[in-house]
């Protein structure tokens, strides 16, 4: 089943317009575009904040198809904050070890683990069909009373305005306008809004293709994702592997930049790739097959006036570090908390504009390391390729040169090395977060009951406390005072302001009432003054 | 690692026509792809030998020709 070209996972009962009545002239204090993960986890956290939330969707359906699968441990905690990880974690295959192979050998040139600190609650990465956590995200928000999504509804028009927007929203049933204070533009990498306020979207396309093949068979392999460079099945090219739930795999092969899209998801000539890959004798069905060439780009700016960008609208990275739902995740929770505050006018409307101001950081992060495997992956020109090769025929032999092979450096949280949030350190630390860097997790024991530290922070500011007599404050405390391994971390008594989204705003050997208070008001304070 | 050196531009290697023979004669009869394999290499070697992020970010300001 397809619409447009786009497979269809899920129908979703296409909101009738004439439901609007009057409702269609309510004002809006802010509306999500896209209901793709990063607009569904946008809705989410606002509506668990208690806001009125409205979804405005140019699909009535949720999307099939091969898109992203690989969730990082970031992305698992925003989950678990979302009520939804435990579910895609149950649901999905869990990996932490990469391994890179080269030509024709089984043992690997090189190998990672995504989890180097243990003992932590989530896994390093869970592979997952995107379409699953798009349905748990929509099942969280169909089961919230403030939620209204309305499917079929396209966003066509948009008239700007210093303290707002008016939408034209085009229907089957025609079109209405809808006027909100905050637009938050989720609506993907081909944004209407983006182009309907002529906004730039600049970068980088690597000159190559590749094959997707979502395909199900049978067969015991590891979990790990597998990775080839010059493989007997694509010489002179590269492959990927991966397990997904379902007896369902990705096959992903570099093809060049010049090719016939059309011919080449043709069953009789992918099947070379599959069965050389796999072995002669399997069994396989097509799960879905697409030809995907990838580009590195950002927006200049997230926030225009009242309207927000997030995920891929406002970037866009290559997938070979699983970068692209795994960096729009950070997006929303670090905009939903701030936008939270501007809303119930206990902070500044300024606050927005550290959005911009973390999250391109963020953005420029992705896209350095997603471009520097692109060029590892794909070399721009022949002394590029000479030095590839040369890196992978030492790898085999001398363990300097395993760290250079570059098979996509997967997705990590992207620290804010300056936010005007931050409070910068006044004492030496030897251990733990730094201002601007998401909390580390550990098993914690509280009241006779074990559990995990990032489980455990508030919805709100946290003040975090290794040891005994946390400073005077009205924020929530958490006060680990024999904390064992997270002790550890974070380093014996020292205190830790933690913002909404885990990440560090300040930290302490010895804080004050004062050192708290100041810290507080600066993580929350007009970031454009 | 180190990150902070300079680049030593003054002369630093005893016997050095011994070792600038053995670097031509290693190039010796070679085609023009494997020569350049073998610079990288030896390139690949030394900058991992050497450590330092800025002494080897210096080497390569300097030896580009165009760069002023
Ligand atoms: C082959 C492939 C592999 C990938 N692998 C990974 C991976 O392993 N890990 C990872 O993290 N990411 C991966 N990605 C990237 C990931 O799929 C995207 O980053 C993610 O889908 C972005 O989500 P989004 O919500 O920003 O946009 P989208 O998912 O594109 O959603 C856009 C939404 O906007 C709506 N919309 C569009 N226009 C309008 C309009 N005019 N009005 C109203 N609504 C509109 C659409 O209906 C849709 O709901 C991969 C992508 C590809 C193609």
């Amino acid at each position: 089943m397809s619409f447009e070209g786009i497979p269809v996972y899920k129908e979703k009962a296409y909101f009738k317009a004439t439901k609007l009545d009057g409702a269609a002239a309510k004002h809006h204090p802010f509306v999500v575009v896209g209901s793709g993960p990063i607009g569904l986890a946008m809705a989410l956290f606002m509506a668990r904040k208690g806001h009125q939330v409205t979804i405005v969707t140019a699909f009535d359906f949720i999307p099939a198809g091969s898109k992203g699968i690989c969730y990082s441990k970031e992305a698992l905690d925003i989950f678990d904050d979302l009520g939804i990880g435990e579910r895609i974690v149950e649901k999905g295959v869990i990996w932490n070890v990469g391994k890179v192979f080269w030509g024709d050998s089984s043992d690997p040139v090189y190998q990672f683990d995504m989890l180097p600190v243990k003992d932590q609650k989530n896994p390093g990465f869970v592979n997952i069909q995107q379409y699953y956590v798009e349905d748990y995200l929509v099942d969280a928000l169909e089961a919230m009373e403030n939620v209204q999504i309305r499917w079929g509804h396209k966003v066509s028009g948009i008239d700007v305005s210093e303290n707002g927007s008016t939408l034209t929203i085009t229907t089957r049933d025609g079109d209405y306008q809808m006027a909100s204070d905050y637009v938050l533009a989720c609506d993907g990498s081909k944004s209407t809004i983006r182009d309907l306020m002529g906004l730039d979207f600049e970068g980088r396309i690597f000159e190559d293709s590749f094959l997707i093949a979502d395909v199900k068979f049978k067969q015991s392999r590891p979990s790990e994702r597998w990775f080839w460079f010059d493989p007997p099945f694509n010489q002179g090219r590269t492959a990927l592997l991966h397990k997904q739930p379902d007896d369902i795999w990705r096959l992903d092969f570099q093809l060049g930049w010049d090719v016939d899209r059309d011919a080449a998801i043709k069953p009789e000539n992918m099947a070379p790739y599959i069965r050389g890959l796999l072995g002669e004798d399997i069994e396989y069905e097509e799960d879905w097959v697409s030809v995907y060439t990838f580009q590195c780009r950002r927006m200049a700016n997230f926030v225009h006036g009242q309207v927000i960008f997030a995920g891929d609208a406002a970037h866009q990275v290559s997938p070979f570090g699983a970068r692209g739902a795994n960096s729009g995740l950070p997006d929303v929770q670090n905009l939903a908390w701030k936008l939270d505050l501007v809303l119930r006018g206990t902070a500044p409307k300024g606050l927005l504009a550290s959005y911009d101001v973390e999250r391109t950081q963020g953005a420029d992060e992705n896209i350095l390391n997603s471009s520097r495997s692109t060029d590892f992956i794909t070399p721009k020109s022949e002394n590029s390729t000479v030095f590839r090769d040369a890196v992978l025929e030492l790898a085999g032999e001398y363990e300097f040169a395993r760290p250079l092979v570059n098979s996509g450096r997967l997705s990590a949280p992207t620290p804010y090395h300056h936010s005007p949030l931050s409070t910068p350190d006044r004492d030496e630390f030897a251990v733990g977060p730094k201002p601007g860097q998401v909390c580390v997790d550990a098993p914690i024991c509280q009241n006779g009951e074990y559990g995990w530290l990032l489980d455990n922070l508030d919805d709100g500011f946290t003040l975090l406390h290794f040891g005994q007599n946390p400073p005077q404050t009205n924020l929530q405390i958490l006060e680990l005072s024999d904390a064992g391994l997270a002790g550890e971390r974070y380093g014996a008594g020292t205190t830790y302001l933690v913002r909404p989204d885990k990440i560090v705003a300040a930290r302490w050997a010895n804080a004050s009432e004062n050192d708290v208070k100041q810290a507080h008001n600066r993580a929350i304070s007009d970031a454009g003054a | 690692m180190k990150t902070s050196g300079t680049l030593n531009t003054t002369a630093n290697l005893q016997d050095s026509d011994t070792v600038y023979e053995a670097l031509i004669n290693a190039h010796e009869g070679l085609s023009d792809k494997d020569s350049a394999k073998l610079n990288a290499k030896l390139i690949l070697f030394l900058i991992n030998h050497i450590g330092d992020k800025q002494v080897i970010l210096e080497a390569i300001d300097k030896s580009n020709s165009q760069s002023a």
